[in-house]
């Protein structure tokens, strides 16, 4: 009994301290954000600003075009989550719900497909795009999520397997089509999943630089994630409003988590998707 | 199965169908062809055979690339699944303020990555940053210069993978928390210790998360890009000019685009290799409940 409580009372040590660690990066970044030039740059460890300031922030939202970099990837998001959640459910649907000649074959080229590290697709990829003439505008970064995706598709297909057949048999002698057995079966049946899949499209599309990177030349087309990295190569040293423009661009994402903390977990633990 | 079926079924999968065949099968076969051809963006491809793998194994910052690139995947990557483990293993022996614990070591790993990068580079700059801060203040009077030096560029960038393990941190957490009391106490009744409780109970029943973690991570890691792109540009001394980052360097810096294709057919096949050994390797040990 005693060991127990000793262990526990080690195990709670460890984790403050540990706790600790972690919470320190986001410590620093707030802190940095709010310190004036004079205290950012002073030798010595000062975790707390001595006379806090906002002007970083009013100056990563004034010059720094913050506002115009949250615009555009609000719409490569909404379009992204928009597109993903269309194209898999349909597809995860044909997969997991309709019996069709060659239905396994394609779902494991389709899973196959994961391998593939997007380097290898990614100069042909880019051929057609420009082909396209699509260079310069955000359709390279939102068309391809209308097209579905390997790994969302294979987590639908998982959930609708576990709704019951006897409701879709059911709905089909009925004479319900299969487009409304998806509509108005599947899909509210399916929410939980949804919810997964469309918050980690959300993510990748808030978070993607290399895509942005690959396709937008023009600065008001730039994502934040691009204009952060821009910015940072323009101003080296002006760390306070970078730090500022940093805060500005996780705050949402940490707001977005404490909302949906549970399709989170979950959502990695079966998936095994890691940030 | 009927004809109708069939066209119901090609009807629901048809964008996904669209989409292999155009952003994946293609794209493949395309790229196969690129990477034995001279193609400069503007031009037309040109057939030169093996010239460009010929070209890349003279190419001494390939072998540079992927250098830094297998450095990193082999450090940081069993570091941070034993680290997300110990993590794990802690977490795990208290039940009270889990949650609380597990959204703090979870939170890093969803934070945007330019983000994470704009902020390590302050925290490990040399002069201001809070980790050399810390280093003195600890009593080291002469901290390394991390992204500035070329000996510590590497490790500066594994130490800041560590802060993201969060995600590979849950999923351990939830096969521990899979695994049946009764083994525990079973085992504890035969005497065993804390040590032979993790090695013959937590970590054979955890083996096949562990497996699936260390596959996911190589593959990641291999691709390990954006960080060093915008924290040191492949600097000091290409010493972070990791193999993606070369690969997108002739892509759309130099237009070489045949090259970046077979550069990118040499990364597969690495991933690929590597899988095949790690499957080879630590298959028999990975135990899988009921089989």
């Amino acid at each position: 009994m005693k060991q127990a409580v000793q262990k526990s009372v080690l195990a709670h040590v460890l984790l403050v301290v540990l706790s600790a660690v972690f919470i320190l990066p986001f410590l620093w970044l707030v802190s940095s954000s709010l310190k004036p030039d004079a205290e950012i740059f002073r030798e010595g460890l000062h975790l707390l600003p001595d006379r806090p300031t906002l002007s970083h922030y009013l100056k990563g939202i004034e010059s720094y075009n913050f506002p115009h970099f949250l615009k555009n990837t609000a719409v490569i998001c909404f379009l992204s989550v928009l597109g993903t959640l269309l194209s898999c459910s349909l597809a995860a649907y044909g997969f997991a719900m309709v019996n069709w000649r060659g239905r396994d074959i394609s779902f494991y080229v389709l899973l196959a497909t994961m391998m593939l590290p997007p380097q290898v697709t990614m100069v042909p990829v880019f051929m057609i795009f420009r082909e396209l003439g699509w260079i310069n505008t955000i359709l390279p970064l939102v068309a391809p999520c209308f097209f579905g995706n390997a790994f969302y598709i294979f987590l639908l297909r998982q959930f609708y397997l576990s709704i019951p057949r006897d409701l879709i048999d059911a709905a089909r002698i009925d004479g319900c089509h299969d487009f409304r057995i998806w509509a108005n079966i599947v899909l509210p049946l399916s929410k939980p999943a949804l919810a997964t899949v469309g918050l980690f499209a959300f993510l990748y599309a808030w978070n993607d630089f290399l895509g942005p990177l690959i396709y937008l030349m023009d600065e008001d087309k730039y994502t934040l994630s691009l204009g952060l990295a821009m910015l940072r190569g323009q101003y080296v040293s002006d760390w306070g409003s970078l730090m500022a423009v940093s805060v500005l661009m996780v705050i949402p994402i940490i707001i977005l988590f404490f909302f949906t903390q549970k399709t989170f977990i979950q959502g990695i633990k079966t998936t095994g998707l890691t940030g | 199965m009927s004809r109708s079926s069939l066209a119901m079924g090609l009807m629901f999968i048809s964008p996904c169908l669209v989409g292999l065949l155009v952003f994946m099968l293609y794209p493949v076969a395309a790229s196969f062809y690129f990477s034995f051809c001279d193609y400069m963006i503007f031009e037309s491809p040109k057939f030169i055979g093996l010239d460009n793998y010929g070209e890349l194994v003279h190419d001494p910052l390939f072998w540079t690339s992927l250098y830094n690139t297998l450095y990193y995947t082999v450090i940081a990557v069993p570091g941070g699944m034993l680290f997300a483990f110990l993590l794990a293993l802690i977490l795990n022996m208290r039940g009270r303020g889990m949650a609380l614990y597990r959204t703090i070591f979870f939170l890093p790993s969803i934070i945007p990555i330019v983000a994470s990068s704009v902020l390590w580079i302050w925290i490990l700059n040399p002069q201001y940053g809070l980790v050399n801060m810390l280093l003195i203040r600890l009593g080291i009077p002469n901290p390394p210069g991390w992204l500035s030096d070329p000996a510590w560029s590497k490790p500066a960038l594994i130490l800041m993978s560590l802060w993201g393990v969060g995600g590979t941190l849950v999923i351990y957490l939830a096969a521990l928390q899979d695994i049946p009391t009764q083994l525990y106490e079973a085992a504890e009744l035969d005497g065993a210790h804390a040590w032979h409780k993790i090695r013959h109970i937590t970590i054979p029943t955890a083996s096949p998360v562990l497996f699936f973690t260390l596959i996911m991570g190589l593959i990641t890691s291999l691709q390990y890009f954006s960080q060093a792109y915008v924290m040191t540009s492949g600097g000091p001394g290409n010493s972070t000019r990791f193999f993606a980052f070369y690969l997108f360097d002739n892509a759309f810096q130099y237009f070489r685009m045949g090259y970046a294709s077979a550069m990118a057919w040499i990364l597969f096949l690495v991933i690929v290799l590597l899988t095949f050994f790690v499957f080879r390797f630590t298959g028999k040990y990975v135990h899988y409940a009921g089989r």
